[in-house]
């Protein structure tokens, strides 16, 4: 006999739980789908995650395991249980992001302009300029409407007090927006009479937004752009995204080999010849962007597309370059950013950030291993960290000789308590940490898609959210009301 | 549309057409087997044969019952054309146009090759009772179809779908002839006997052409068969039919109209065309009905290499253009 899954010795534990509060009774938000939960007959629960996941196989959102020559596929992992954000809390964020992203645009066009930010002492030309998505090649470029980062993932965590803070900014080509509409589809199916009944906003628009931003971005003259997400290709693990939103944007999905610059613009091989076009999603990073200016070697570019960019005649979004502001040394300025460029306070926080290239942070961030995390300041998808309190004597050891050896490679934070929320652990729910990402996007103006990817770590007591270290999803439902 | 695309999608409809097709193969087999029991061996080889693998099936020392055969064609993922591989590349190249397919019809090629891929890894109740393997084959297939034709917009990308379809069936149609013509009939005086008979029904009945053969020329009789599959206008698994649809996908894409020809897959398709509307079929089998195939399967593979070198191949001239 199935057990009734209900949320009897569930314990919320010293984190912030973004279902409960600290005294156990559900926080207003979650009540309709807390009641649902507990009113589902035995077996239900399970029932539904399962149809969850198969309906995911299905769909083909799925990886190949690694090892497995056969062929063997799964699905990434994902917990049924939506996480909740009520709609005031909500509205404070996307004023927060949309901040952050203003600056952060007016910071990467200064960079590769007039430099101001640096000349008067603000951020460090040395730390831009060491910057491992810095290009010189991109100096001097002027994108359409003086727009850089169109699309911007921003990765945020809730510490103990439930407080948002900004944990690192993804201006390059920040991936996982697709699982965000996928998961939304999932649980349509799996909870529909708690959206009947409830006001969740709805991210079924991102598409459209996606695809007014890529037309609003191309160069002035074409009235009906042609616009194409351009790919690495089908060996890439986020391939199955790029198909996916060029299906739902109803744009072409291209491959380096697919385009070709010929009179000056860029065209598509297609069966009845070449076929301009204006404006590119570009998911192949700069490196392997052109090979007659960044890596020679690429194979996955377009020989001789950064000309036809500075000649205005191809849009990219991101435009070549943000990345200069993807690094970790760079988002501990950001706030520096916000009041200098917008003379604003920052509404949303960065999480506290020791830089280690600077003497006296250094110091204290290797006499405190054991508290903090610390981060390779280009590294993503939770490679190359140490998080303190988790690692050996040993592990830190040799993390303090990789920092001593590389100050400027390294960031050290202190360890947050990310807030936690239930997933399903066998028959019962336990809590689990999640961050958030939001997608944002910057056309004619910045849109913040309500919701974003509430990614979960699932080994008990782990911080790490990434997919690569055994991270899965949720869907994130943001709840209705004023808007902001 | 991007030529990459256009052979994706080609292809994709190339091999799921090819695992339906494969399907109806082994069913028709069954049949017969079913057919002919007692003293007389079953004959499954015919079947490779005819798909003609032979060379690939001898090589792997495959064992030639019927157990054997079934494995080798349906379940071999080393070998290009058995089910599963020819599911697993409808899929590889389905998941490189997504954009351009619609969803549900990825998500049924997608649910198509687990359900194949599973069934390989215990195979044992399908090998003693394929019907109802090769018949989920035949119908998740059909769905398929079902969906593009009315969930697909009928624009190049459907034409080049089509094409690849059409073309691909003429082909199976032409070699399911061939395993006929492969059994061997224990005695001459067979021929023309009752189990003749049921043999040409079976055959009939694996490609879904029995009822319409019937309506058609009503008794069963090798020579009216033979025209009823390969010179028919009407029948959509004829090759004439086949290849006179696929002659309108093709002009279709270039918008040249049909009796001209703008490129060489339009000229020989519109030869190969010609040549079948214009037969009788004494004339083929006075060439002799394999000897006929045989050079119709020769010529099929010509239209194939000139659609290659008309739509797929990067286009030298743009290369040229490339390199300023």
């Amino acid at each position: 006999m199935a057990r009734q899954m209900d949320f009897s010795g569930y314990d919320p534990g010293p984190y912030y739980d973004e279902m409960f509060d600290a005294a156990g009774v559900p926080r207003p938000g979650c009540r309709m789908l807390y009641e649902k939960i507990i009113s589902l007959p035995p077996g239900e629960v399970l029932a539904r995650q399962a149809a969850a996941e198969q309906a995911l196989y299905d769909m083909g959102i799925t990886f190949t395991v690694y090892g497995h020559e056969d062929g063997t596929e799964k699905i990434f992992p994902f917990d049924i249980i939506p996480r909740v954000i009520e709609s005031a809390q909500w509205n404070a964020l996307e004023r927060g992001l949309a901040q952050r992203i203003a600056a952060l645009n007016l910071f990467i066009a200064d960079v590769y302009g007039k430099g101001r930010i640096m000349a008067d002492g603000v951020v460090p030309r040395a730390v831009v300029e060491s910057s491992s998505g810095y290009f010189p090649a991109c100096v001097g470029l002027a994108p359409p409407r003086g727009v850089w980062c169109h699309i911007t993932g921003t990765d945020l965590v809730r510490d103990e007090g439930g407080r948002f803070l900004v944990l690192e900014d993804n201006l390059r080509c920040p991936s996982g927006v697709s699982y965000v509409l996928a998961n939304r589809r999932i649980l349509k199916r799996a909870f529909p009479q708690v959206f009947e009944a409830i006001d969740i906003r709805p991210v079924d628009d991102y598409a459209p937004l996606l695809l007014d931003m890529l037309h609003a971005i191309a160069p002035a003259g074409s009235s009906r752009p042609t616009a194409a997400l351009l790919t690495p290709g089908v060996f890439n693990a986020a391939y199955f995204e790029h198909t996916f939103l060029a299906q739902q944007a109803g744009i072409e999905l291209v491959e380096g080999r697919d385009l070709v610059v010929a009179d000056g613009y860029v065209h598509m091989r297609t069966t009845r010849g070449l076929k301009r076009v204006d404006v590119l999603y570009r998911r192949v990073g700069e490196d392997f962007l052109d090979p007659m200016v960044f890596r020679p070697d690429s194979l996955l570019g377009v020989p001789g597309i950064m000309e036809v960019y500075k000649a205005g005649r191809v849009a990219m979004a991101n435009a070549p370059g943000t990345g200069v502001a993807d690094d970790k040394v760079v988002y501990a300025y950001v706030p520096r950013m916000i009041r200098y460029y917008l003379g604003e306070e920052p509404l949303l926080d960065n999480v506290e950030t020791f830089l280690c290239w600077e003497d006296k942070a250094r110091r204290h961030v290797l006499a405190n291993l054991d508290t903090m995390v610390v981060k390779a300041a280009a590294e993503s998808g939770g490679y190359g960290m140490l998080v303190g309190p988790a690692a050996t004597p040993g592990e830190r050891e040799a993390f303090a000789a990789k920092i001593e050896a590389n100050p400027r490679n390294y960031i050290a934070q202190p360890t947050v308590g990310l807030s936690r929320t239930p997933v399903i652990v066998g028959d019962r729910f336990e809590g689990r940490h999640v961050d958030l990402r939001p997608y944002v996007l910057y056309g004619e103006d910045i849109r913040v898609i309500p919701g974003g990817l509430t990614r979960v770590a699932l080994k008990k007591g782990s911080l790490v959210v990434n997919s690569s270290q055994g991270g899965g999803s949720k869907d994130t439902w943001v709840l209705g009301g004023p808007a902001a | 549309m991007l030529s990459r695309v256009a052979e994706a999608i080609y292809w994709m409809s190339r091999y799921l057409e090819r695992a339906e097709n494969i399907a109806r193969f082994i069913d028709v087999n069954w049949h017969l087997t079913l057919d002919a029991p007692g003293a007389r061996t079953e004959q499954w080889t015919p079947l490779v044969r005819a798909m003609g693998d032979w060379d690939l099936f001898q090589e792997k020392g495959v064992s030639q019952d019927r157990d054997g055969v079934i494995r080798f064609l349906a379940f071999d993922p080393s070998s290009p054309n058995s089910i599963v591989s020819c599911l697993s590349r409808a899929r590889d190249n389905a998941r490189t146009i997504r954009e351009i397919i619609p969803t549900e019809m990825w998500e049924q090629i997608n649910v198509f090759y687990h359900l194949a891929r599973n069934a390989s890894g215990d195979s044992r109740a399908i090998l003693a009772n394929p019907y109802q393997f090769c018949d989920e084959v035949k119908r998740r297939d059909l769905t398929i179809s079902g969906i593009a034709g009315d969930a697909m917009s009928h624009d190049e990308a459907w034409d080049f779908l089509r094409l690849g379809k059409l073309l691909e069936r003429a082909d199976k149609t032409s070699r399911i002839l061939d395993v006929k013509y492969f059994i061997l009939l224990p005695h001459p005086t067979d021929v023309g006997s009752n189990l003749d008979y049921v043999q040409w029904a079976a055959l009939l009945k694996a490609i879904s052409a029995l009822e319409a053969y019937r309506r058609r020329h009503g008794r069963i009789q090798p020579d009216r068969i033979a025209e009823f599959l390969l010179l028919d206008h009407d029948f959509p698994r004829s090759v004439l039919a086949c290849l006179l649809r696929a002659q309108q996908c093709l002009h279709a894409i270039t918008g040249t109209q049909v009796g001209y020809f703008s490129n060489p897959a339009e000229k020989r398709l519109g030869h190969l065309c010609g040549d079948l509307a214009y037969k009788g079929v004494d004339e083929v089998f006075a060439c002799g009905l394999h000897e006929f195939t045989d050079g119709l399967q020769t010529r099929m593979n010509l239209v194939d290499e000139a659609c290659y070198a008309t739509f797929f191949a990067t286009f030298p001239a743009i290369d040229a253009a490339g390199q300023q």
